[in-house]
């Protein structure tokens, strides 16, 4: 246990520069996945009317892709910041259980420690949910994390630089927002094929749209997580009475 | 278009959120552990969240107007079948895309 700690603990080993390389050939695959993902985005931020420059920047501050996705047709949609807080909150909500098994313990020092919260995306949760992760050292799991950033920041922006070369009459491009949404979706439905979950939230998006159309999302998210809570408390008091 | 000031408030809002929620939850670990209400929710959201989200990006398609729900219909039933069957995000994504591209580019004209 000494003999790790003096490994991988606050100064960094001579073998920093191992680590690096270990912590790119494990982030490789995922930069290389998302590269159509990161066009896409900076094509539709091109599209939307934003400057170029934008897309980078919502890349590197915000770095939550489906969000940011959304947050472009949020902005074309001038919606307000309140919307855009509880969008936000409730698209990355399932961020809150990345904590539960990130290595965060192996990142030491205050900044570091920042950055590596900062930048826990879904790529770096799954690429360090094995068990071996735990005893990753800081440099390679921030090296995973900042390769994967650098990547995503720089597509973005190809992604931009190639948006703006689309003649004006090539229309639709915004359907690559609903296309990742509906295949994560279809993931998500992979983890528990529950078909009432999903006709319970289809259902609250017709309703909520019917309401309002401006206010669908806000509306069909509250209604969908109120009916969560209600379901839960039913389900709760039925196995104590059962 | 937009107000510069506006879009970036904007990205320091989403920003802010998100980060609070990546890095919270490391500071209240135990008791969130423990919670089953917010393990119930959380195990089911993600799929509707998904679909509330698919269902809002397509709030202008007029389901009575062949010309816009038909191209929405099709893009959707390829992407959703292909994803089915092969099982490649990339390829769905791209796939359903440009079908709607191509469609509604050729309408538009």
């Amino acid at each position: 246990m000494q003999v790790m700690e003096m490994e991988t603990g606050c100064g960094e080993p001579a073998g920093a520069r191992e680590e690096v390389a270990a912590g790119w050939r494990t982030v490789l695959p995922a930069c290389v996945a998302v590269v159509p993902l990161a066009l896409a985005l900076g094509v539709l931020v091109v599209q939307s009317g934003l400057a170029w420059w934008w897309a980078p920047v919502f890349g590197a501050v915000v770095f939550a892709g489906s969000m940011e996705f959304l947050l472009v047709g949020l902005l074309a949609a001038a919606a307000p910041l309140a919307q855009i807080a509880v969008s936000t909150l409730l698209v990355n909500f399932r961020h809150v259980f990345y904590a539960i098994s990130f290595p965060l313990h192996r990142v030491h020092g205050r900044g570091w420690k920042a950055y590596s919260t900062f930048a826990l995306t879904d790529e770096a949760y799954a690429l360090t949910a094995t068990p071996e992760a735990a005893g990753w050292s800081r440099t390679r799991i921030l090296s995973i994390q900042a390769f994967f950033h650098l990547a995503w920041v720089l597509c973005v922006a190809a992604g931009a630089g190639l948006g703006s070369l689309i003649p004006p009459q090539v229309v639709g491009l915004d359907f690559a927002v609903t296309a990742l949404f509906v295949v994560l979706g279809i993931e998500a439905y992979k983890v528990r094929r529950s078909v009432p979950i999903s006709a319970l939230a289809l259902g609250c998006a017709i309703v909520a749209a019917l309401i309002s159309r401006d206010n669908m999302l806000l509306i069909a998210m509250g209604m969908f997580c109120a009916a969560l809570v209600c379901s839960y408390v039913l389900a709760a008091r039925r196995s104590s009475r059962g | 278009m937009a107000d510069p000031w506006y879009v970036l408030s904007a990205v320091l809002v989403s920003a802010a959120v998100t980060w609070t929620l990546r890095a919270a939850p490391f500071a209240m670990l135990a008791p969130l552990r423990h919670s089953a209400l917010l393990a119930y929710i959380g195990d089911r959201m993600p799929v509707g969240v998904m679909v509330i989200l698919s269902a809002y990006t397509l709030r202008e398609t007029d389901l009575v107007v062949l010309t816009s729900a038909g191209p929405a219909a099709l893009a959707l039933a390829i992407t959703i079948g292909l994803h089915l069957w092969r099982g490649s995000m990339t390829l769905s994504i791209f796939a359903g895309t440009a079908t709607y591209v191509v469609i509604t580019s050729i309408l538009a004209t």
